[in-house]
């Protein structure tokens, strides 16, 4: 149906470097679901865009090759002459709303087409059944939770009958839920109505199990095209369950946690528990912030009611809990700039709240959902020498975070993973003790959130006391001492990682859902398979 | 219960109407007797027709505006006074003013009318702002500029986005706001507004890209097969259409200029300008979802808006001293006063419920 011929694609400014896309050919047919993965900043938005005609029309740059719908060559279409056949859901589906209510939004794009207005009526009906966001249909659109405005995305684009549906990470950052809830959605759109899709996505884990074929873009421009099963055996990203099957030799590789379990029968038994199972005495070392009965209140909403917590020094916190439960409160009320309807908050004895800003920087560090908006100036080397007031100390614990980031880069032009480092850098120049993380996660790749997790096991272990705001299990699993789980501003379960995850299977990550309750992470699981094989 | 009066949103225009006719009809009198009992119409609506989405909390700030007015109305007078004559409530010492401010004092005696005649003006001017806000509430300002003539529909379209923009431009000066105070930097005011407004700025750029790009991608601005002749016909009656108006408008207002040019000219120019809007608007290939009904309630509404006004400036031309009442005596109050807030109350009474946008429990059972 679609096909891409000879795609090569370069930014005009970076004519020495190598192109982005270089020869890419994919034909995608009807009812395909095709996956488009590789690491950051290889290219997987480009060519979304490439298809959808975004691409160079929004980005700038030299494209050459062809792109044919049904024999007919469209390249040189706009957007807006492609979206009855190719609709396109952003990384950011709020940015993209034009209207202010889900019926009106569901209905825009037909407008434009000048569609019958009993036909729009029809396809806004079906579509809201079809989506399961009928009960929303006079809401305002901003009202809506993540995962409500993804679907909504999504359905605005489909009343075109689009037949092929190009999404950009549509659950990076939703809740596991409502990835699921999307997931599901996306499924029903490709058996039922035979739409294809084609989407990019970091959290393998989440969306491999469902996808037909895969695009695996290297890095070099390449792109390779297969069955998920085969393309995996040596992708530089894979998700956890493909490393547990790599380490274990398991061959098919599986795919969804149902196969491994497959594979995974007997294994556990062979395996000892893992000796790094928490001793329950470990947790209750030195604390370095007392919550007690914070309470926030928006209005007539109450984001937290009654929380009391307590964060240890030298251990990495993970706050989880549905979009909206109240993880944003809690940081910003733990920072103390966020407001505060009662309770007491102590730092080492001190409530954030009662300092000025300057007091506050230099108790608790904040890193916020929106990193970028602590960035200002023109190059790396600028920033670090305005947070740190020219000791170089902020350009030293640069590098030491993220080594090789050149001082004359604009903050722009650094991947995702880099410039979280380097507000980390900025929020660390004035030696916080504690460490807050808001959604750091967002938008990183395996490789920039090992890292990430190792920064905050290195800060850990140096004394800070740090406490990461995160939706996503496999992170949690990989960086985290201890688990806090906010509802509905309400702390539901906390304790170390191991329990928690025992205790609410739907925070539990691949490796614990294959193997049982003690595992969690696959380089535990590697460890004794190497001893074993040793023995 | 008919079928028009069935739980539905009423036409925008009808509410906005309404509402312009009840301002322009507290416009024509300073009788605070008069006045709040529009203010009452307008409350007693809004607490009946409005939606529950955000739009409709907004009524209780435009209160509290017109509030505000009435008070920075009376300081004014306490401060500046200028007015001679009447009992006198408070002798306020004078404070001497150097000479070239000649003609204005400072504080002075306080006199019972002139507070009386400062809130009495200030209450005219805040009915007219409760009467927008009340028009705010009931229909949603966005959708009246959606029901714009379809040849003005790019201008229509701007103008949504740029309301859109607007609070989200707050929101993300709020959010770089919070965030940079959690690094350090320069402190210097210059440096410092360079840090807010560099982030905000890059914030709002990526935003309208965004936006851009969703709206391209939903077909926004499709061509549709015009051909050259017809856009060359549109443009030509536009031209004709904006010139006639220039000419007929001058001429209106200039006495000496030929009566040739005056009223004829201006109807041309009318003429050709409608015409014009028509063969734009029949070459749009785009149609419009659930366009809202008018109807008997819409006639109904408008009817009493304009009623209203036309009451009012009745008042205003046969009953002076009702429309302006003296300052020395308590208010009276004309037939056609109270026909006026009975009027006024009478349209919206006959316009359908708000559909809700939460279903409600009721409903659920049901």
């Amino acid at each position: 149906m679609i096909e891409l011929r000879g795609i090569r694609f370069r930014y005009d400014d970076a004519v020495s470097a190598p192109p982005i896309l270089a020869g890419v050919d994919l034909a995608i047919d009807e009812g395909e679901l095709v996956l488009v993965s590789g690491p950051t900043g290889v290219g997987k938005s480009t060519l979304l865009g490439v298809v959808t005609g975004l691409v160079p029309r929004f980005s700038g740059g030299t494209l050459d090759g062809d792109l044919l719908l049904d024999g007919a060559s469209i390249v040189h279409a706009p957007p807006r002459e492609r979206a009855h056949a190719i609709g396109y859901v952003g990384q950011n589906p709020a940015a993209g709303f034009v209207t202010d209510t889900v019926e009106e939004e569901l209905a825009y794009g037909m407008e434009q087409l000048g569609l019958p207005a009993d036909t729009m009526r029809r396809r806004v009906e079906e579509t809201l059944d079809l989506l399961g966001i009928a009960d929303l249909r006079a809401r305002d659109l901003r009202t809506l939770s993540g995962g409500q405005q993804q679907r909504v995305a999504i359905g605005s684009v489909l009343t075109m009958h689009p037949r092929l549906l190009v999404l950009d990470e549509p659950t990076s950052a939703l809740d596991p839920t409502a990835a699921e809830e999307v997931l599901a959605t996306l499924t029903r759109l490709v058996h039922d109505l035979g739409v294809s899709v084609l989407l990019a996505e970091h959290r393998l884990e989440r969306v491999v199990p469902f996808a037909d074929r895969m695009c695996l873009l290297t890095g070099d421009g390449r792109m390779h095209v297969g069955e998920p099963g085969e393309l995996l055996v040596d992708s530089p990203v894979v998700p956890p369950i493909v490393e547990l099957g790599r380490a274990a030799g398991w061959d098919p590789l599986p795919l969804s946690v149902r196969d491994a379990r497959r594979h995974a029968r007997g294994l556990a038994e062979r395996l000892r528990p893992p000796p790094a199972a928490d001793p329950a005495g470990e947790s209750a070392g030195e604390s370095a912030v007392d919550v007690r009965g914070l309470s926030v209140v928006h209005g007539r909403t109450v984001a937290l009611r009654d929380v009391d917590l307590t964060l240890g020094a030298g251990r990495v916190t993970a706050l989880m809990g549905r979009n909206g439960a109240g993880k944003s409160s809690l940081i910003w009320a733990l920072q103390g700039s966020g407001r505060r309807s009662g309770g007491r908050v102590s730092v080492g004895g001190v409530d954030p709240k009662e300092l000025d800003a300057a007091g506050r920087r230099s108790l608790v560090g904040l890193v916020p959902q929106n990193a970028a908006d602590l960035l200002y100036l023109e190059t790396v080397g600028e920033e670090c020498a305005a947070a740190d007031g020219g000791t170089g100390a902020g350009r030293a614990l640069l590098g030491r975070l993220v080594p090789g980031i050149p001082d004359d880069q604009h903050p722009r032009d650094l991947s995702e993973g880099q410039r979280l480092a380097l507000t980390l850098a900025l929020v660390l120049a004035t030696r916080p003790r504690v460490l807050l993380l808001d959604e750091p996660t967002r938008g990183l790749d395996y490789a920039a959130k090992h890292v990430l997790a190792g920064i905050l096991r290195g800060l850990a272990d140096d004394g800070h006391a740090v406490l990461v705001a995160t939706h996503d299990v496999e992170f949690v699993a990989q960086a985290a001492d201890d688990v806090v789980v906010l509802a509905d501003g309400d702390v539901v379960s906390s304790g170390p990682v191991r329990r928690v995850v025992a205790e609410s299977p739907s925070f539990a990550p691949q490796v614990t859902k294959v193997l049982g309750p003690p595992w969690l992470r696959v380089d535990e699981v590697a460890r004794q398979l190497a001893e074993l094989g040793a023995s | 219960m008919s079928v028009d009066r069935l739980p539905r949103d009423l036409h925008p225009v009808a509410w906005w109407v309404w509402a312009l006719g009840l301002a322009v009809a507290a416009s024509f009198t300073t009788n605070p007797l008069i006045l709040l009992m529009l203010v009452g119409v307008a409350a007693t609506t809004v607490s009946l027709r409005r939606s529950d989405q955000p739009w409709g909390r907004s009524f209780r700030l435009y209160v509290w505006l017109g509030v505000v007015i009435i008070g920075v109305r009376l300081a004014f007078w306490v401060v500046f006074g200028g007015w001679t004559g009447g009992r006198v409530l408070l002798d306020l010492p004078e404070v001497p003013l150097p000479d070239w401010v000649a003609g204005i004092t400072l504080l002075g005696p306080l006199y019972a009318e002139a507070l009386l005649f400062a809130l009495y003006d200030g209450l005219r001017l805040a009915t007219i702002v409760m009467c927008v806000g009340a028009a705010n509430s009931v229909a949603n300002p966005k959708r009246l500029l959606r029901s714009v003539p379809p040849a003005l529909y790019e201008i229509g379209t701007a103008l949504v986005v740029a309301v859109t923009v607007l609070p989200q431009f707050a929101d993300s000066a709020r959010r770089v706001r919070a965030a940079q105070a959690l690094r350090a930097g320069e402190t210097g005011r210059v440096r410092r507004l360079r840090r807010f407004l560099v982030p905000v700025l890059e914030d709002a750029l990526e935003r309208s890209l965004a936006l851009a790009a969703g709206m391209d991608t939903r077909c926004y601005g499709r061509t549709s097969g015009v051909s050259r002749a017809q856009r060359r016909t549109t443009g030509g009656l536009m031209l004709l259409g904006l010139g006639g108006i220039c000419v007929g408008t001058y001429a209106v207002l200039d006495t000496t200029a030929p009566r040739m040019l005056a009223l004829p000219m201006l109807g041309l120019g009318v003429a050709a300008a409608l015409a014009g809007m028509l063969s734009a608007g029949r070459r749009v290939e785009r149609s419009r979802y659930r366009p809202d009904p008018w109807r008997w309630p819409e006639l109904a509404v408008v009817g009493s808006g304009v009623l209203v006004t036309a009451l009012g400036w009745w008042v205003n031309a046969h009953q002076p001293t009702v429309a302006y009442p003296a300052l020395d005596a308590f208010p009276p109050v004309s037939g056609a006063a109270l026909l006026m807030a009975v009027v006024g109350l009478l349209g919206p009474l006959c316009s359908p419920p708000t559909r809700l946008a939460a279903p409600s429990a009721e409903a659920a059972v049901a």
